[in-house]
């Protein structure tokens, strides 16, 4: 629970500071700024949990309880997936309480049960592929602090892409980024889900993308966890 | 001596870490109910062979059976036998005491883990304290709830790696009392401490 509370902390501040501060002077062409600002929230509410994945699996590590499982009549995977388990649901719950608070604030949205599940279904996704990225910081971290190091730049990643500004509005090389990195479609793809509008190529993009994280993680995860048997 | 009378046997065990030697042609054997002691200096190979006989490590060459079955042919088996209580405490400092050993329980399939949750508790003096997160706990509660988070589900041979380190005299003799009670109900306990005097 305390952790709930850390993690969807920032990216709460984050999301009154836009929308109260930044808010009047940002042109998005939409007018609910709370709409387009919601989906990079969540993928950095999302960024900032899993740091806490990497700290825990760091900390097993460190005090021996990886050991003490391994030495145990279960299957050794197993350790790893409890703590992706644990962290699909905790941020899971972080996502909820963030879009109660958006909904205080005047989120609205007129998409149906399908659109949801398929936001909910691109999160989850998004969520597995920071998670096994997670798992490798942690795995292969030196100090509590390196463990969780790994998620400042990924946090980073929603602002330098359309997350907060369209990205029309920026400079050249920054913009040939923002428009190519994973966020931007994964940003683009939930809004035109919440707001109805058809989602396009950019929903495939999104998908590929978490898809190819998640595969690319898992396996260097995997390998990580072997140099410690 | 019967096969089954022998709980671990260790025979020409080596292994070296990168090109450094560090076990070079171990035996040993310990007796089924017996307390055996492994004696050494710091970074004389203590540990190593804990690992090693804990499934955790492979070895080089040689061979050793746990409770009768091989490491390399069989680790599955010695993991249902043994239990580890390494080096440092592994307890889970967010969980509380007694969620720690649900959570051993659970792992290991058993029936009832709030009542053995329960029973170790008492066992270990933890009952006031076991709904206090671990992290609050004194060193010497916290190898007590780690060593009864090693005895759920009663294995039949247990591995204690220095397990009065960072004690205070009163909770090493408790410690003792443990290991005792341990091998007089049956159970063999193989335990490393450093090779110094205030091990008595
Ligand atoms: N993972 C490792 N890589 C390289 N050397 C190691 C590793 N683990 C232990 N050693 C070395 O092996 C020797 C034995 O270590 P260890 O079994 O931990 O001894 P003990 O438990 O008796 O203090 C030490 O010299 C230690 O530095
Ligand atoms: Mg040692």
């Amino acid at each position: 629970m305390d952790t709930i509370i850390t993690v969807t902390i920032m990216p709460i501040m984050f999301m009154l500071f836009f929308v109260y501060v930044f808010g009047g002077a940002i042109q998005t062409g939409t007018d609910n700024y709370v709409n387009y600002l919601l989906p990079g929230i969540l993928l950095i509410s999302i960024a900032s949990g899993v740091s806490y994945t990497a700290y825990r699996l760091f900390l097993d590590m460190q005090r021996g309880i990886l050991e003490r499982f391994n030495s145990m009549p279960i299957a050794r995977s197993a350790v790893l997936w409890g703590h992706v388990l644990t962290s699909l649901v905790s941020n899971l719950i972080s996502g909820i309480v963030i879009i109660l608070v958006a909904l205080i604030m005047g989120f609205r949205s007129p998409a149906g049960i399908l659109s949801w599940l398929a936001v909910t279904g691109i999160l989850t996704l998004f969520t597995l592929a920071l998670t096994w990225i997670a798992v490798i910081a942690g795995l292969s971290a030196k100090s509590v602090d390196g463990a969780s190091a790994f998620s400042y730049p990924i946090i980073f990643l929603p602002f330098i892409s359309s997350a907060f500004v369209p990205t029309k509005s920026m400079p050249g090389p920054v913009r040939v980024f923002a428009e190519n990195q994973p966020v931007t479609s994964i940003v683009g793809s939930i809004r035109a889900l919440l707001s109805n509008q058809s989602v396009g190529i950019e929903i495939w993009l999104a998908l590929a993308w978490c898809l190819g994280i998640i595969l690319l993680a898992y396996f260097l995860a995997r390998r990580a966890y072997k140099k410690h048997l | 001596m019967s096969k089954n009378e022998i709980a671990i046997s260790v025979q020409g065990l080596k292994k070296s870490y990168k090109d450094i030697p560090v076990l070079t042609g171990v035996d040993f054997e310990v007796k089924t109910g017996s307390i055996f002691a492994l004696l050494g200096a710091n970074g004389a190979g203590k540990t190593t062979i804990v690992k090693i006989l804990s499934t955790l490590l492979k070895q080089d060459s040689g061979n050793a059976t746990v409770n009768g079955f091989d490491l390399s042919s069989n680790p599955g088996k010695v993991r249902e036998s043994i239990s580890l209580t390494g080096q440092f405490a592994a307890v889970d400092e967010i969980l509380t005491g007694r969620e720690n050993l649900i959570m051993m329980a659970s792992l290991r399939h058993l029936s009832h883990p709030q009542q053995v949750a329960k029973d170790l508790l008492k066992r270990f003096s933890l009952t006031e304290a076991a709904d206090r997160t671990a992290a609050t706990y004194s060193g010497g509660m916290r190898r007590r709830l780690d060593i009864a988070m090693s005895l759920v589900g009663k294995p039949q041979v247990i591995f204690l790696d220095e397990p009065t380190t960072g004690l205070d005299p009163e909770g090493r003799i408790e410690v003792w009392k443990i290991v005792k009670a341990l091998a007089d109900g049956g159970t063999t306990v193989f335990f490393c401490a450093a090779w110094t005097p205030s091990l008595l």
